[in-house]
């Protein structure tokens, strides 16, 4: 493991993160933001992008960078929880059961489509 | 600082900024941005490690991902409840933890690439299990975190009573 590997992990980190709040405002600017549609892009983009990856069968070193550093950064899991426990302390239950229902049906969609895509390329 | 209007601070407006146009993109100072990016540098660098350190097959229980996840969850939970309701409004805390750090440790694509490979594995229980319990746990840790700031309230404000 060498030291510069780590350090490119850290700048498409970094880079990944930026990615993803400018990608949440944009969307959430116009979806409004009575649901948390801005994360449900991201984390589906992300997902979509990250299965591609996994079906090239990439080297260790380029799945670092490329999936676990880059996609991974992009996607979030903490703030889909957080966004779905506030629509709960707000007492809207339909939103909760469809943000977490539409992001998992979405997510494992996406994943598997892309996994089916990269394995093909 | 307040700012004067007139031609003299002209020069410091951002050359894009058109007040008339429409925003898509969010408002974002430089400061801001380097927040997110160094707390997703950080967050990012421990959970390639983890996952690094941590190989495991598809049918196995992806713990370096269910731990990052879990704790993220957690610590966001501490400092949105934190900042959204006891301290002063900055500028840059909610980026550089919230956005930056917390966002960077935890990871949803990862945790769905996860699932379907249980799936193709045949691993049913696995993969319900896995889900339920991410998003359960998930969910308790945000609460519990967002519970525990709110109770330093309360007891804060009797003391002083």
């Amino acid at each position: 493991m060498s030291v510069l590997l780590w350090a490119a992990v850290m700048l498409i980190g970094g880079t990944g993160s930026v990615l993803r709040f400018f990608v949440d405002g944009a969307v959430s600017s116009v979806a409004g933001r009575d649901f948390p549609t801005g994360t449900l892009v991201v984390n589906i983009s992300g997902s979509v992008i990250l299965g591609l990856l996994t079906g090239l069968a990439l080297s260790h070193d380029a799945a670092l960078l490329a999936g676990t550093a880059a996609v991974g950064s992009y996607t979030t899991f903490s703030t889909w929880m957080l966004e779905t426990q506030r629509l709960a302390e707000e007492r809207q239950q339909r939103k909760v059961l469809l943000n977490v229902a539409v992001s998992l049906v979405l997510g494992v969609t996406a994943a598997a489509l892309g996994k089916l895509i990269g394995a093909h390329l | 600082m307040p700012s004067v209007p007139g031609p003299s601070v002209s020069s410091t407006r951002p050359a894009g900024a058109a007040p008339g146009k429409r925003r898509i993109l969010p408002r974002a100072d430089r400061r801001e941005i380097a927040a997110i990016f160094a707390g997703g540098a950080l967050g990012t660098l421990a959970r390639a490690a983890l996952s690094d350190a941590f190989p495991r097959s598809a049918t196995s229980w992806p713990w370096p991902t269910f731990a990052v996840n879990i704790t993220a969850c957690f610590l966001l939970g501490y400092f949105v409840t934190r900042l959204q309701e006891r301290l002063p409004l900055s500028s840059y805390r909610r980026p550089l933890v919230g956005t930056g750090l917390c966002g960077g440790l935890s990871t949803f694509s990862t945790m769905q690439v996860e699932i379907v490979k249980m799936l193709g594995a045949h691993a049913w229980g696995l993969a319900a299990g896995y889900t339920a319990a991410s998003i359960g746990a998930g969910y308790i840790a945000i609460h519990l975190a967002s519970a525990m700031v709110r109770r330093t309230r309360v007891r804060q404000q009797r003391v002083a009573q």
